[in-house]
């Protein structure tokens, strides 16, 4: 705990050291303080909630989004692992459309989903819930498949010689040496996962989720700075949860 | 010799590596009564890790023939007829040490408590008795050893294949680790036949009923060496003046597959 206290100790000093020391504007850099204060401003001209709940509500609807895409995605992508695992050819062949998937930005594959699963009726979840699916599926398939091939020779070899099935090999040796391998890539999609919901969120039609309040403080920046400073700081809050949480499960799963 | 439980008939085993085929063994006859213990000794690159693997199943052969038990390798290993240790534990590490020892047992279906009561007897027999709760990691490298032999000896196999198991390890716990392999070996019921691989002369002949001495480019065996020291042997017979002939005759043995290779 005390290094934590320590390093946000620090950012505090570096933030306002260097409005002092450089002049830093409160238009460009607001005071820590505003920022707080934000928080317990009440929206809708002084009837609604205070802002810092609306954005944790807005936050809640975003890992949702993330979660199911994470879910998803995850299934996809160790579905793909066992995949290619099992038949390297099709790992040969399909692995450069999987790489290629991942190059092109998902800043401009997000409103093409979004708009074209929109004009097919689905709900607008749907779409949301396949862009962070399209960001977590990648690092899982590399992960888990790098997993499924960590088990060494001679623990492969001790299974030959027990005359294990194939089934048998796979879960008493394949799947747990794979573990460490999923939860590292997995952290890396529990991140993903939610930069791919707030994406999805940013095309016009979005009603809620973090993204929307990024939107809206980004207009009102110029008369209301801190506000975008607090949609940024709850949304890397999202992320650091997410990660939190994934981080949790793996520490009750593997034993060591 | 009794019908023998090990038959190599001019058998040769040839790797296709990317410099060209390799011969990693070259027309080996060999015989071995079950319960026998066999070292196999040589430089490295004689083949007799490769050797070993064809008689477990984990190679096959590129000529001639490979009986066990009158069977083909291949069934022997379905029927369960091999133990192995390799030269690092192999231990899984997310297993305990007990749940180490109980994985053949779990995979040839044996009923939980069968397999508890049989992973604890083993790891009494080596010495481990109070460590069936710990983590791998949380061993020393020759207690990871015995858990490894605990493990191959779970399921009572008639042949026991173990590839430099003690090679590494200090000379302190590698002398201590010979003589508690030759009790348990002693004791077991059914004798299990062994062959071990190493590329220590006094190990070889302190542990052995006979020495094959091998040589390499192409592998091949050179010569086999009785070693007529009683049984059960004791640390004293490191000390026998005839443990010191048959080591040397050994070494001699070692010497002449140099110069003439």
């Amino acid at each position: 705990m005390l290094p934590v206290i320590g390093l946000v100790a620090a950012l505090l000093l570096i933030w306002e050291g260097s409005k002092l020391l450089f002049g830093i504007s409160d238009q460009r850099l607001p005071h820590l303080g505003d920022i707080v204060a934000t928080m317990f401003t009440r929206t809708q001209g002084g009837n609604g909630p205070l802002l810092l709940v609306q954005m944790l509500i807005n936050a809640w609807a975003t890992l949702r989004v993330a979660m199911g895409g994470f879910f998803i995605g995850g299934l996809l992508g160790f579905g793909l692992a066992l995949l290619f695992m099992r038949m390297p050819i099709l790992e040969r062949g399909l692995m450069p459309y999987v790489i290629g998937s991942q190059t092109v930005p998902i800043l401009a594959i997000a409103p093409m989903v979004v708009v074209s699963l929109g004009r097919m009726g689905a709900e607008p979840w749907v779409a949301k819930i396949f862009v962070a699916a399209y960001l977590t599926f990648f690092p899982v398939t590399i992960g888990m498949l790098r997993g499924l091939r960590s088990a060494s020779p001679q623990s492969l070899d001790l299974m030959r010689s027990y005359a294990a099935s194939s089934l048998q090999t796979f879960w008493k040796l394949r799947l747990p040496a794979s573990l460490p391998y999923l939860f590292a890539s997995l952290k890396i999609a529990a991140s993903a996962s939610v930069i791919g919901a707030i994406v999805a969120e940013l095309p016009s039609g979005s009603s809620e989720g973090i993204g929307v309040m990024i939107l809206n403080a980004a207009q009102f920046y110029n008369s209301r700075p801190p506000a975008l400073y607090l949609a940024i700081l709850v949304a890397g809050l999202i992320g650091v949860v997410f990660y939190g949480l994934v981080a949790l499960a793996e520490r009750l799963i593997v034993k060591r | 010799m009794d019908t023998p439980i090990i038959e190599f008939e001019r058998v040769s085993k040839i790797y296709q590596g990317g410099a060209g085929p390799v011969t990693a063994l070259h027309d080996v006859t060999l015989r071995i009564a079950a319960g026998e213990f066999i070292a196999l000794i040589g430089p490295s690159g004689c083949g007799k890790s490769t050797l070993m693997r064809l008689i477990g199943d984990l190679e096959q052969p590129s000529n001639g023939t490979v009986r066990i038990k009158a069977k083909t390798p291949d069934q022997a290993r379905r029927d369960r007829d091999y133990g192995i240790v390799f030269q690092s534990p192999v231990l899984y590490d997310w297993r305990t040490i007990r749940k180490n020892v109980e994985l053949p047992l779990e995979i040839m279906g044996r009923p939980k408590e069968q397999r508890h009561q049989r992973a604890m007897e083993l790891l009494k027999l080596v010495g481990l008795g109070d460590f069936g709760d710990a983590y791998p990691h949380q061993l020393s490298g020759g207690m990871q050893q015995r858990a490894s032999i605990a493990r191959a000896l779970s399921f009572a196999p008639s042949i026991l294949l173990m590839d430099e198991p003690f090679g590494a390890l200090d000379e302190i716990t590698r002398e201590r680790l010979q003589l508690e392999l030759l009790s348990i070996w002693w004791e077991a019921e059914p004798r299990p036949t062994v062959i071990f691989v190493t590329h220590s002369i006094p190990e070889a002949v302190f542990l052995a009923d006979r020495v094959v001495v091998m040589s390499p480019r192409p592998g091949r065996v050179q010569r086999v060496v009785e070693v007529n020291l009683a049984r059960p042997r004791a640390f004293e017979t490191r000390e026998d003046p005839q443990f010191f002939a048959l080591v040397t005759e050994v070494r001699e043995c070692l010497r002449a597959t140099e110069t003439a290779g």
